[in-house]
C-alpha cells in the first residue's frame, strides 16, 4: 500500500544545476566529469580514428611500422612525496601510457613550466631522479621545453612528458577488446600513490610510512608479452580514478559486464587503514606502477605465474572476470557474500563528514 | 586491521544471518538512523542477505542531506566574499543551492578549502589573520563536540577572524518527529552508535517507552548492523520495547560526559527546519549568546531568507523512510550524483548516492 504524504512534512529539493560555466577540479579527476569534458569538447573537436579509441596512447601505423604515441603532464602537490618526485613520475607515466599497447618505450620529450622563485635545487634534484628513471626504462629523452611563470601563477614547477615507441608485436591490445570468460588481473597493492601523495599534502602521519609505487613498467609488460602476448586483450596502469575507472571504461568501451571479488583485491593494511580513516574508497585512488589486464581465461593462472616471477608483479591476481550480461557495468561481491555496483567515479573523492 | 576485520568475518555474518532467520516470523519495518550506516548496508550488500520479511528504511541522519537550502544559500554567499576563506567538510561541497554550489565558488575564484576537522580551520584562521576564516559546522552530535571546541579554542586564544554557520541536528527530535507523524511505517530503530558514544542511550529510553518500539545502538561494519537487526527483530518478536546497546565496545550508558559539557558550554538547544521534513521544534543547536562573536550568520549580517524548494525530488519521502531512492522517477536518470537534484545523492552518505553507487535498480 502506498504510504499517504504528511502534507505538513512534505518536503522537496532543488531543480538540478545547469552546470557550471567554468573549470573545476573534478574535470581533471579522471571520473565522470573528465569523461564528459573529453567527449563533449576535445573529442568533438579533434575527431580522428586514432583519438576516437580513447585509451591512454594512439597507435599509429608510418610505412609498416606501428608507433605508440602518448602524452602526460604531471602536477602533483607536493612535488617530493614518500616513494618519488614529480620527476620520476613523468618519466615512469608516460613511459607506462605508451608500454600499454604493448610498445617498446624509446623516445621522451619533457616540457618543463617554472614558477619564478622555485628552488634551482630542487630542480636539479627533480632532473637527476629523471635522469635516473628514464636510464632504468630504457628511454631517453630527446627533446624538451622550458618556461618559467611568474611567481603565484604556477605552482613550483609542472612538467609534460610524451612518449614515442614501437610495437614489435601484431597483437592488438585496447580496452575495447574485452570478451566474456576473460580474467580480470591486477598486478599488486592498490591505493599505494594515491595515499602517499594525500598523507604528505594533508601532513597526515600513519604507524608505518605509505610510500608511492611509482615504478616504470614496461619490463614487466614486455615479458608478459614475449611469453604469450596473444592472449592479452587490454592492459592499463590505473592512474587517476583508479581500477574503479580503468574496469568501467573498459565495460563501456567493450559492452561487457565486469565482476570482481573484494577479497581477492590486495591492499596494505596502512593503505586500507588510511582508507577507513578518511572515508576513502581504495577502488578510486590513483596507483603509478599497477597493471590491470584482461586475458584469456585458459591462460589467466599461467599469465599470474608469469608476472610473480617478476618484483613489479610479485602479488599478482585473478580479481575477477568479463561477463556478457550487465553491460557497461561493473559489480563486485563483498566481503560478506553481498554484491554491489562499482561505478565510475564523478569527480573529486570528498571526504566524509563523519 | 584489529577492530575492523572482526566486524566483517563472513562466518560471523553467516551466523546473525541464520540466527535472524530462525527469529523472524512476520514482515517488520526497521530504520538505521545514520547515513553512515546506511552507507555501511549498501556498500557491503546487507540488505540483499537479510530475509525478505525484513525492510530496511534508510532515515534522516546524513548531516548533508538534512542541512537545509537556506544555509547552503548562505554559505555560498559568504564563501564568495573576497575577504573570506570558507572552510568545509569535503561532501558539503557538491551540495547545491539554488543556483550553485561550493565547487562553482571555488572555481570562480572564492577561497573555499576542504578540511578534516574544524580545529584544521582554527589553524588556518591563525595563519591568516587578514581573512576572515569561516567554518561550515554541521552535523549531529557526532560533530557538535568538535566544533564546540574549535570555538571554544578560539575564544580562548582570544581570535578575532574565525567563526562558524552553525547547522547542527539532533537525532532524538527527528526520531520523536518520525514517531509522531501519522504515516509512520517503522516499528523499530538502530540507533547511532557514534552518536550515543557522545551522548550514551539516557535519552532514547522515554522514546522507546513512549512509542513502544525497541531501539538498538548499533554500530558500522556488517557484523555490527547485523547483531544490531537481530536484537531489534528478538523485541519485536517478543513484544519488547527497550534501548539496547549493540555498540558496547564503544558507547557507555551516560556517554561522554566531557564532551557534553563542552557542547552545552558553546551551544544551546534550538528549534531546526531539516531539508526534506522541514522545521522540528528542539531539534538542533546554535552558539549560546556569549559567543555571538563568533556566529557567522550574525557577522556577514544575512538576512532571513525563505527559499522555495521546487517539487522536483522525493528526498523529503526517503528521508523519512516513507519511499526508497529507486522509487523516485528522476532516480539515476534526471538526478545523479553529477548533477544531483537533491542532497541524498550528494554525500556517500545520503540514501540516493549509495544506491546509486551500489546497487541501481532502476535499469
Amino acid at each position: 500500500m502506498e504510504p499517504k504524504i504528511p502534507s505538513e512534512l512534505f518536503a522537496t529539493c532543488p531543480l538540478p544545476l545547469a552546470g557550471s560555466t567554468t573549470i573545476q577540479l573534478g574535470h581533471g579527476s579522471g571520473g565522470q566529469m573528465m569523461n564528459d569534458l573529453i567527449r563533449g569538447l576535445f573529442l568533438s573537436a579533434f575527431d580522428n580514428p586514432y583519438l576516437s579509441k580513447l585509451d591512454d596512447y594512439a597507435v599509429l601505423e608510418i610505412n609498416g611500422v606501428r608507433l605508440a604515441f602518448s602524452t602526460d603532464s604531471f602536477v602533483v602537490d607536493p612535488v617530493f612525496f614518500p616513494g618519488g618526485n614529480i620527476g620520476e613520475l613523468a618519466v615512469n607515466g608516460t613511459v607506462n601510457d605508451v608500454c600499454m599497447s604493448g610498445a617498446k618505450p624509446l623516445f621522451l620529450s619533457a616540457g618543463f613550466i617554472l614558477e619564478e622563485g622555485f628552488s634551482l635545487a630542487e630542480l636539479q634534484t627533480i632532473v637527476h631522479s629523471m635522469r635516473l628513471a628514464a636510464k632504468k626504462a630504457g628511454v631517453a629523452i630527446v627533446t624538451g621545453d622550458t618556461k618559467v611563470v611568474n611567481k603565484g601563477k604556477g605552482d613550483k614547477l609542472y612538467i609534460n612528458t610524451s612518449g614515442l615507441g614501437v610495437i614489435e608485436h601484431p597483437f592488438s591490445i585496447s580496452g575495447r577488446n574485452l570478451q566474456p570468460g576473460d580474467a580480470i588481473l591486477l598486478s599488486g597493492t592498490i591505493g599505494d600513490h594515491g595515499i602517499a601523495v594525500l598523507s604528505k599534502r594533508e601532513g597526515l602521519a600513519f604507524e608505518s610510512q605509505i610510500v608511492s609505487d611509482t615504478v616504470a613498467l614496461n619490463g614487466l609488460v614486455a615479458n608478459i608479452l614475449q611469453a604469450d602476448g596473444a592472449c592479452v586483450h587490454a592492459m592499463r596502469d590505473p592512474t587517476r580514478g583508479g581500477v574503479a575507472a580503468t574496469l568501467n571504461e573498459w565495460a563501456t568501451a567493450s559492452n561487457v559486464g565486469i565482476r570482481i571479488y573484494e577479497d581477492r583485491i590486495p591492499i596494505k593494511p596502512s593503505v586500507a587503514g588510511a582508507c577507513e580513516l578518511l572515508g576513502l574508497d581504495p577502488l578510486y585512488i590513483a596507483n603509478e606502477g599497477k597493471l590491470v589486464m584482461a586475458v584469456a581465461k585458459e591462460k589467466a593462472e599461467e599469465v599470474v605465474a608469469a608476472m610473480r616471477t617478476y618484483k613489479d608483479g610479485d602479488a599478482a591476481v585473478i580479481i575477477g572476470e568479463v561477463v556478457g550480461d550487465r553491460a557497461g557495468m561493473v559489480s563486485m561481491q563483498t566481503r560478506i557474500g553481498g554484491w554491489r555496483i562499482v561505478d565510475m567515479p564523478v569527480g573529486e573523492q570528498l571526504p566524509r563528514i563523519c | 586491521m584489529k577492530y575492523l576485520h572482526e566486524y566483517r568475518n563472513p562466518a560471523l555474518v553467516k551466523h546473525l544471518l541464520a540466527e535472524i532467520r530462525a527469529t523472524v516470523t512476520r514482515p517488520w519495518v526497521i530504520m538505521e538512523i545514520c547515513g553512515g550506516q546506511t552507507h555501511a548496508i549498501i556498500k557491503n550488500g546487507i540488505d540483499q542477505l537479510l530475509p525478505e520479511q525484513i525492510e530496511l528504511v534508510h532515515g534522516p541522519g546524513c548531516p548533508v542531506c538534512v542541512t537545509p537550502l537556506e544555509l547552503v544559500d548562505k554559505a555560498i554567499e559568504i564563501a564568495s566574499r573576497r575577504e573570506v576563506i570558507f572552510t568545509s567538510f569535503g561532501d558539503m561541497l557538491r551540495v547545491p543551492g539554488s543556483h550553485k554550489d561550493l565547487f562553482m565558488v571555488k572555481s570562480e575564484g572564492g577561497d573555499v578549502r576542504v578540511v578534516y576537522s574544524p580545529l584544521d580551520a582554527l589553524k588556518i584562521a591563525r595563519e591568516n589573520l587578514d581573512k576572515k576564516v569561516v567554518f561550515f559546522a554541521i552535523g549531529f552530535e557526532t560533530t557538535a563536540p568538535n566544533n564546540a571546541m574549535a570555538v571554544w579554542q578560539a575564544r580562548q586564544e582570544g581570535l578575532k577572524n574565525f567563526s562558524v554557520l552553525v547547522s547542527h541536528v539532533l537525532v532524538p527530535a527527528a526520531i520523536e518527529a518520525l514517531l509522531s507523524s501519522a504515516n509512520n511505517r517503522v516499528q523499530g530503530y538502530l540507533a547511532a552508535g557514534h552518536v550515543c558514544t557522545v551522548m550514551g542511550w539516557q535519552e532514547y529510553e522515554p522514546i522507546a517507552a513512549k512509542y513502544h518500539v525497541p531501539i538498538v545502538v548499533t554500530g558500522f561494519e556488517p557484523v555490527d548492523i547485523l547483531a544490531g537487526v537481530l536484537a531489534v527483530v528478538r523485541q519485536l518478536e517478543t513484544g519488547q520495547a527497550r534501548v539496547e546497546n549493540q555498540y558496547s565496545r564503544v558507547v557507555r550508558h551516560e556517554g561522554n560526559r566531557a564532551a557534553q559539557e563542552l557542547i552545552n558550554r558553546v551551544f544551546t538547544v534550538t528549534d531546526r527546519k531539516w531539508r526534506g521534513i522541514g522545521e522540528i521544534s528542539a531539534s538542533g543547536l546554535c552558539l549560546r549568546p556569549e559567543f555571538r562573536q563568533f556566529d557567522a550568520e550574525a557577522i556577514f549580517g544575512l538576512a532571513e531568507v525563505q527559499v522555495e524548494e521546487p517539487a522536483e525530488c522525493i528526498s523529503g519521502l526517503v528521508l523519512q523512510g516513507l519511499k526508497r531512492p529507486h522509487e523516485c522517477a528522476a532516480f539515476g536518470r534526471r538526478c545523479t550524483p553529477q548533477s544531483p537534484l537533491g542532497a541524498p545523492m550528494v554525500s556517500a552518505e545520503g540514501a540516493c548516492a549509495a544506491y546509486y553507487a551500489y546497487h541501481r535498480k532502476t535499469e
